[in-house]
């Protein structure tokens, strides 16, 4: 294999561009009625792109609003009432209607296919039904809103949430209870595409692990998403007809609640990583210019990560009158989840080690990812602990905990995978000193919004409260002036990248000279059917230069 | 593979055999998933039952014993119907499968409208926790009522599935009726099947735990 090419060291016109027999995807039919009658799974990835945005705006505002309401420590913005709004519709379409469809939904949707050298995803019209579902859902949560928003929280607790709530709560449960039938069809149709639609030679070791993490992701989608169905059902039920499943004055336990949505919501946190470290492990072996380190241990971890994730989520209720037995035995158990993780970030580490490293803008979405996720999953150790737990239970350093995961962690790689399929979803190239530079903002921000809420999380601040004591004043304002910046990185790469859809140079098959399927046999964008025929597989996954040439500079 | 396969096979597929494994495959991760649908009810039954032990069998006498025990031999009788089915166009015996199908269709049916009996003298005896329910009739009135609330619940959500199955079991003797099924082609009759006796199997769950705890 020739010596790692870039974009930058061989310009678009010494390769040109072949010339396809059939049109690219995206000019395979014109007009909306095409796009929303489409069984493609690259289209159906653009529909989730645009709708996930949307949502994410949605959120960011509400987010936008909390942190100028904490500027001070009054609440002078907002009433209380109107900030418990802004937190449950922030958390809401974040975890539901953002992170959760993000990677799977939107880059699982047109990679995979791709990466496994088939030409669709096993049930293509049950993947463009699962989009409509998503909307469908979307439409109910969006009804709530605007009917005056729903102050529960993101978690539903009962009997809050059945009995004194004014809030819009049962559209607002509809709307999640469809968008899970969502989430399950889309997992359901990953784990059939990637047993039986692999391409000649694909075998297993030879994913790329990207597409193991996604298999690991659809497992929980699959069998963790019904429970939360069955409970929001539940839930909804009781406040409908008042009969008291979850309410102690009628004999309901409401610990019964909490096992049953943590049984889902825990799961579903990992489903918020896992793709993730798929993005991360692509990213890091195509700009370090090496095998990635432990094929096996990394598939292996995305699995052990799953199975373990289903049976930690007592560790939200160490607190709620779990019995200290099982307190303990939750927190070994979620300790374990550390090793694989663990493995992984030790394994992209090493893949970076005497590799040729690019710092293209993906790679620093990587690169800020290990940094941030291993912040965020050592903190997650100290929570763990049962004796911190009770310190800072239910405080800004869980906030700031899952933040740095989501966020740094999910949301940076999330990024990194759009600026490095970018070229192949769209045939363009984008601004890279732009991108370098918005990604730069973004980390800044990131940390300067999140890492006070540790310390502040420390000194007890509690989540969800609009007004705190004075002498917290300077870490609050620390947090929203990084929220500001973090704002201005996310509004960059939307302004680019749009611009770059119409604008952009156009990108050469293979840009970042990288190695799967969708890269060596795939144009830029791809035809509708990705392959003018069905590549046969002959190599391993990540067939890059280092580390066997032996005179590396 | 014969013609009659290939002309039913979907353009993302490259062999009928990909096209069956992957609908296959479909089928069982969907089961998987209806598996933990029902296991958030059967969990919180489980729990409220070992909470409430006595409250549960007095709500369980009051239910009506006949009717549920009848309907679990029609809704088993209409999985063997299934189970046939699938055999007979296993065999290339269409006109088999015709039959099979409507004897399962009916026998489902059956169920269906003995279920909707039951709702309806349940009712007339005051047994809905949302509408008519009168604690003061009751020694555990709590457990009773949480009991029926978990009953309306769990066979309210296994009554929708049946829907489904019998709206499904249309589609495939509409389609048996045009001879889409054959004995290389059968993979909807197979697919469906397995939902029909998933159904079934959780009737044989719903039975002991609503009918005979009181016993």
């Amino acid at each position: 294999m020739s010596a790692a090419t870039f974009i930058e060291e061989s310009p678009t016109g010494v390769e040109p561009p072949r010339h396809p027999k059939q049109p690219d995807y995206l000019h395979d039919g014109y007009g909306l009625k095409s796009w929303l009658t489409t069984h493609d799974h690259k289209r159906i990835g653009i529909l989730y792109l645009i709708a996930i945005t949307f949502f994410f705006l949605i959120g960011g505002i509400a987010a936008t609003l909390m942190r100028i309401e904490l500027v001070t420590p009054n609440t002078d913005l907002v009433t209380s009432e109107t900030y418990n709004k802004l937190f449950t519709l922030h958390g809401v379409t974040m975890v539901w209607f953002f992170l959760i469809p993000s990677i799977p939904s939107v880059l699982g949707n047109f990679l995979i296919p791709m990466m496994i050298g088939a030409k669709d995803v096993a049930f293509p019209r049950l993947n463009l039904l699962s989009w409509y579902i998503f909307i469908l859902g979307g439409c109910f949560t969006l009804y709530s809103l605007i009917a005056g928003g729903v102050d529960t929280g993101w978690t539903f607790y009962t009997p809050y949430s059945t009995v004194y709530s004014n809030g819009h709560v049962l559209a607002m449960a509809a709307g999640i209870f469809i968008t899970g039938f969502s989430s399950i069809f889309t997992g359901l149709n990953f784990i059939v595409t990637i047993h039986t639609m692999r391409a000649p030679g694909m075998h297993w070791f030879r994913l790329p692990l990207f597409v193991w993490s996604m298999y690991a992701t659809s497992l929980i989608l699959v069998l963790a998403t019904p429970v939360l169905a069955i409970t929001l059902a539940l839930m909804a039920v009781e406040r409908f007809t008042g009969v008291g499943v979850f309410n102690p004055s009628m004999g309901g336990d409401p610990l019964l609640f909490q096992h049953l949505f943590w049984f889902y919501s825990h799961p579903a946190v990992y489903i918020m990583i896992l793709p993730g470290m798929g993005v991360v492990s692509e990213l890091i072996a195509c700009f370090s210019r090496k095998r990635i380190f432990g094929y096996k241990f990394v598939a292996f971890a995305s699995l052990a990560i799953a199975i373990l994730g289903f049976i930690v989520w007592g560790h939200h209720l160490f607190v709620a009158s779990q019995s200290i037995y099982a307190g303990l035995v939750f927190s070994i158990l979620s300790f374990l989840v550390s090793v694989p993780s663990a493995i992984k970030v030790f394994n992209w580490t090493a893949t970076l080690y005497k590799g040729r490293i690019f710092f293209h803008t993906p790679m620093l979405y990587a690169l800020g990812f290990i940094g941030l996720f291993t912040i965020g999953g050592l903190s997650g150790l100290a929570l763990a602990t049962l004796a911190i737990d009770m310190h800072v239970h239910g405080t800004y350093f869980v906030i700031a905990h899952f933040h740095y995961i989501m966020v740094g962690g999910m949301l940076m790689a999330y990024l990194g995978g759009i600026h490095f399929w970018w070229p192949k979803i769209s045939g363009r190239m984008y601004n890279e000193k732009l991108a370098q530079f918005s990604a730069a903002v973004i980390f800044v921000g990131f940390n300067l919004t999140f890492f006070p809420q540790f310390i502040l999380g420390y000194l007890g601040m509690p989540r969800r409260y609009p007004a705190y004591p004075p002498e917290w004043q300077v870490f609050h304002v620390l947090s929203s002036a990084g929220a500001s910046v973090l704002a201005v990185g996310y509004a960059i790469p939307l302004c680019y990248l749009i611009w770059s859809f119409f604008f952009g140079r156009p990108a050469p098959q293979n840009p970042w000279n990288a190695s799967g399927l969708e890269w060596t046999h795939a144009l830029s964008p791809p035809i509708r059917t990705n392959f003018e025929e069905i590549p046969i597989v002959t190599k391993e996954a990540y067939d890059y230069p280092y580390p066997e040439t032996p005179n590396r500079a | 593979m014969p013609e009659t396969a290939a002309s039913a096979l979907a353009e993302q597929f490259a062999t009928p055999g990909q096209q069956e494994e992957a609908a296959t495959l479909g089928i069982w991760a969907f089961l998987s998933t209806e598996i933990l649908f029902f296991g958030g009810l059967f969990l919180s039954y489980g729990i409220y039952r070992v909470t409430y032990h006595n409250g549960f069998a007095e709500g369980s006498r009051h239910l009506y014993f006949w009717i549920g025990t009848i309907n679990t031999f029609v809704l088993l009788t209409s999985s063997l119907f299934m189970a046939l089915a699938v055999h007979a166009i296993q065999d290339g015996n269409a006109k088999r499968l015709r039959a099979f199908l409507l004897a399962t269709f009916v026998f489902g049916a059956t169920f269906l409208g003995l279920k909707l009996l039951e709702y309806y003298l349940d009712t007339g005896d005051h047994l809905v926790p949302w509408y008519n329910f009168q604690p003061n009739e009751y020694s555990h009135p709590y457990a009773v009522k949480m009991f029926l609330f978990l009953y309306f619940a769990m066979t309210g959500l296994h009554a929708v599935h049946m829907t489904v199955g019998l709206t499904a079991l249309t589609y495939l003797y509409i389609k048996a009726r045009k001879n889409t099924y054959t004995e290389s082609y059968h993979t909807p009759v197979k697919v469906i099947g397995l939902y029909w006796h998933f159904v079934d199997i959780v009737w044989v769950f719903l039975y002991p735990m609503l009918y005979l705890i009181g016993k």
